[in-house]
């Protein structure tokens, strides 16, 4: 069953550049989708299209349609706030709000007008052991949460974006700063959070790709020029462009 | 490294002779201009630094109890400042009432909201002009519209809307600068979370902004407090028997009451001239280095 | 699958925002938009005031009065050209006194003082700024004039030296803080550029680094002037107060009288809608659009930098 459908996708920034040519493509639900291929590729402009954020972007124009559960989130009349509780998203740089750890986790349910403490907690532990932080931050809740390691700081911002009890999660070279072992805890998270979330993710290397896609779209140029199952299109793609990339003749 | 003087290294020692003494004289000149430059920065600062304690040292005597506490009397020859500090109070709270809300909300508009358009620029350049308008024009201005057209009179009220309107642009200028230095990051992400612009701005800008904010709005309050120009004609009064009773009165202010008894009191004791002198000195500096140390003490405890 | 409209309901979240949010960000929103226009209408106002009280005056007096060389409004004489000439002169002479201090000082603090001296002079700079002129004016009266007079024999200190001297003061913080803002943005390549050609650091100062920062330091300069030419307690103390043509090289050493003194002196002693009243208010309006003049040329020299706002309204 699919929870994201792009249908036909074409946007253009007002600086000329085209970011995305006519992309079509199904997301599956509860898997790890991988948006790979090299800069400039269009895969942050995707993934932005998918919550909306590019709407702070300049973007010119934009024609085509991105489905959620069927409902098209591209559509003006769209409430962009409840969608984005739903589609939540962390950054490639750990951007932690300057509040304390508990704060930031709470900062989105605060945005919601909800005050009840108990919630409030139950959210912070529960966002916060599903992130696989809940063991190293758990005695140190007040702290400023800038005081946490990078690898830290990611999953408080994964953490964040857990606590909305979102549906999707989308991930932007989420581990591009991080050691390995940080970088291993992210993507060990990552694996057991798709067996409730829907979640997409453009990895910062090839290799990252390899291991964590459950499926994998490669995009190139702002047009999709392959999607399989990431097993499949890893060991045997079926573009000649696909392989050049992923064997690293060119990047 | 040194030359030889054979003759029979002629052409090589010529030329390495040239090179030192070329590199001699610049280095001299650069040492002359150097020593010239220290002695400019010098002067600049060292004799009003000398003027800040010759005041200290003149008007110190001055200072007691009875001088801070007390009315005036013998047509302010003898006796207390208190109503000019009472008023200078006054004064300064009163433009803090008007200019910090008005002030930080057309930062927020300039460095939130506002768009590159025409309109924007000409609302940036009614802040430059209004910071260059010559003090005394505010007062002509302020006595027209609120003393006059809007008859609020000689009054607390006239004077306070005068320099609020006067220290505006100090405060939008630094309050803007003060929200534009936080991370863009941060918007993006609270945006992220289904956050609206504003409850963005309420709950991350803002806060992260205030110190910023806070110390323009103390430096540009120093400067009110200062002024003489724009109260002369629309708040300042020399001679009151008693305090202000509303923002309807008249009052009467540090730097006017020290304008006046340094040119138009006849036999006025030196010592009190100084003394009131101090005191304003003291008032105004006091809050300068507070705004100093808000400013480093932020920029240490800054959370990004 | 329907496609066009409505709003994801899945996860037991609301649909809609709360109206009750919606309409007072709306209020905020609009409250915030008004007060970023009020600098506008600020301006606006107060232009209107200055020409509604000053137009009258080029009624009330004829124009042969108004800009002649006499002043002296008991006798009904009104002319404003000795006024703009006092200013002249001791904007001038404040002028000739700032720019080589200010640049000057400047300089040091940018590129020769050690990292010591910078934290100390620097702040000390911003405090002499905040000294109010009521104070120099002050010491001018009773310190600055005396030794003037003594130094150079004259038959009073209250000149337009004097105001010179206090007015090219209260300038130089302006242009020091601002001009040093500038010199510090010029990217550190520039310098080590012209060393590695075996410029010394002297000529590398004078050769590439203020050259490079000039906009910013003449943004300095040009408020510095625009702060010296709208003083009025200062050269109101200790210029002498006497509107008398300056033009030859011994007014500097005599006594003039400056426009904004001039308005601060008088004002006090009209009567509301009299010709004297407008011709003050008219005098105003010069001033403005001589401060609108200078501003305009500053802003139009364009010099962006991260804390130049800061600097230049404090």
């Amino acid at each position: 069953m699919d929870k994201i459908v792009v249908d036909n996708l074409t946007l253009q920034y007002t600086d000329g550049t085209e970011s995305l040519r006519g992309v079509s493509m199904a997301i599956p639900a509860n898997a790890i989708t991988v948006l790979f291929g090299p800069a400039g590729g269009g895969k942050s402009s995707l993934l932005r299209c998918f919550n909306r954020l590019n709407d702070l972007a300049d973007v010119k124009t934009v024609s085509g349609r991105v489905l959620l559960d069927g409902i098209n989130v591209l559509d003006p009349a769209m409430d962009v706030v409840a969608l984005r509780r739903k589609v939540g998203m962390v950054f490639a740089r750990p951007v932690v709000l300057p509040f304390s750890i508990r704060g930031n986790v709470t900062y989105g349910l605060e945005l919601m007008g909800i005050r009840d403490a108990r919630r409030l907690e139950e959210a912070v532990e529960q966002s916060l052991r599903l992130a696989a932080l809940w063991d190293e931050v758990h005695q140190r809740l007040d702290d400023p949460a800038i005081a946490l390691s990078g690898g830290q700081q990611q999953r408080l911002c994964l953490a964040r974006s857990l606590a909305l009890q979102p549906e999707v999660i989308l991930l932007d070279e989420p581990t591009s700063g991080l050691d390995p072992i940080s970088t291993g805890k992210v993507e060990a998270a990552l694996q057991e959070l798709k067996k409730n979330y829907t979640i997409v993710l453009v990895p910062h290397s090839v290799q990252q790709a390899g291991r964590t896609a459950d499926f994998a779209a490669f995009l190139l140029q702002g047009e999709l020029v392959e999607f399989g199952p990431g097993k499949d299109l890893f060991t045997h793609p079926r573009d000649q462009r696909t392989e050049d990339y992923i064997t690293g003749r060119f990047g | 490294m040194s030359v030889s003087g054979s003759p029979a290294a002629a052409p090589a020692s010529d030329s390495r002779r040239q090179f030192r003494a070329t590199s001699v004289r610049r280095r001299r000149v650069q040492r002359i201009g150097f020593a010239w430059l220290s002695l400019m920065a010098v002067a600049t600062v060292v004799p009003i630094t000398l003027v800040v304690l010759y005041i200290v040292q003149q008007g110190g005597p001055a200072i007691s109890w009875e001088f801070l506490s007390g009315l005036p009397s013998d047509g302010m020859r003898q006796g207390g400042i208190l109503p000019a500090i009472v008023g200078t109070f006054y004064l300064t709270l009163g433009t803090a009432l008007f200019s910090v809300p008005l002030g930080v909300a057309a930062a927020v508009y300039l460095a939130e909201y506002a768009q590159e358009n025409v309109l924007t620029r000409a609302i940036r350049v009614a802040i430059i002009n209004l910071a260059g308008i010559p003090s005394v024009v505010y007062g002509l201005f302020g006595m027209g519209l609120f003393v006059l057209f809007l008859r609020f009179g000689t009054s607390i009220l006239s004077a306070s809307l005068t320099l609020s309107i006067m220290t505006l642009p100090v405060i939008i200028s630094a309050a803007e600068e003060a929200l534009r230095a936080v991370p863009q990051a941060f918007r993006t992400v609270s945006v992220s979370l289904g956050g609206s612009r504003w409850q963005t701005i309420a709950r991350v800008v803002l806060p992260q902004a205030v110190p910023g904010i806070l110390t323009g709005v103390i430096l540009g309050l120093e400067r009110a407090a200062g002024e003489t120009a724009p109260i002369l004609f629309t708040g300042a009064a020399f001679f009151l028997p008693r305090l202000p009773n509303s923002p309807l009165d008249p009052t009467m202010a540090l730097p006017y009451h020290l304008f006046v008894i340094s040119t138009q009191v006849p036999g006025m004791p030196l010592q009190i001239q100084y003394g009131t002198a101090l005191v304003l000195i003291v008032f105004v500096l006091g809050m300068n280095l507070t705004a100093t140390v808000i400013r480093s003490r932020a920029r240490a405890r800054r959370q990004w | 699958m329907n496609g066009a409209t409505g709003t994801p309901t899945a996860g037991g979240q609301s649909a809609r925002p709360r109206p009750r949010r919606d309409w007072g960000e709306a209020i905020i929103t609009r409250l915030i938009q008004l007060s970023g226009y009020s600098a506008v209408v600020f301006v606006g106002l107060i232009f209107f005031f200055l020409v509604r009280e000053g137009l009258p005056a080029l009624v009330d007096v004829p124009l042969r009065n108004l800009f002649g060389t006499r002043w002296y409004p008991i006798e009904g004489y009104f002319g404003v050209v000795p006024l703009l000439t006092g200013s002249l002169v001791v904007t001038v002479g404040a002028m000739a006194i700032a720019v080589p201090f200010g640049i000057g000082t400047a300089m040091f603090i940018s590129e020769i003082a050690p990292r010591w001296a910078r934290e100390v002079l620097k702040p000390l700079v911003e405090l002499l700024g905040g000294l109010p002129s009521v104070v120099l004016g002050f010491l001018g009266i009773l310190v600055l004039s005396p030794y003037l007079r003594q130094l150079l024999d004259l038959p009073t200190g209250l000149t337009a030296l004097a105001g010179s001297l206090l007015l090219g003061g209260i300038a130089v913080p302006t242009i020091v803080s601002i001009a040093e803002d500038a010199l510090d943005a010029v990217p550190r390549s520039y310098r080590d550029a012209a060393l590695a050609v075996g410029a010394t650091p002297w000529q590398t100062m004078w050769g590439v680094t203020l050259p490079a920062a000039r906009s910013g330091v003449l943004t300095a300069v040009l408020l510095g002037m625009g702060r010296a030419v709208g003083e009025t307690m200062a050269v109101m103390m200790v210029t002498g107060n006497a509107p008398v043509l300056a033009v030859r090289l011994a007014s500097i050493v005599s006594p003039v009288r400056t426009m904004t003194a001039t308005i601060a002196a008088e004002m006090g002693e009209v009567a509301s809608g009299s010709p004297h009243y407008h011709v003050l208010f008219f005098i105003g309006m010069l001033l403005f659009v001589i401060s609108l003049l200078v501003n305009v040329i500053a802003s139009a020299v364009v010099f962006r930098q991260r804390s130049r706002a800061e600097r230049v309204l404090s």
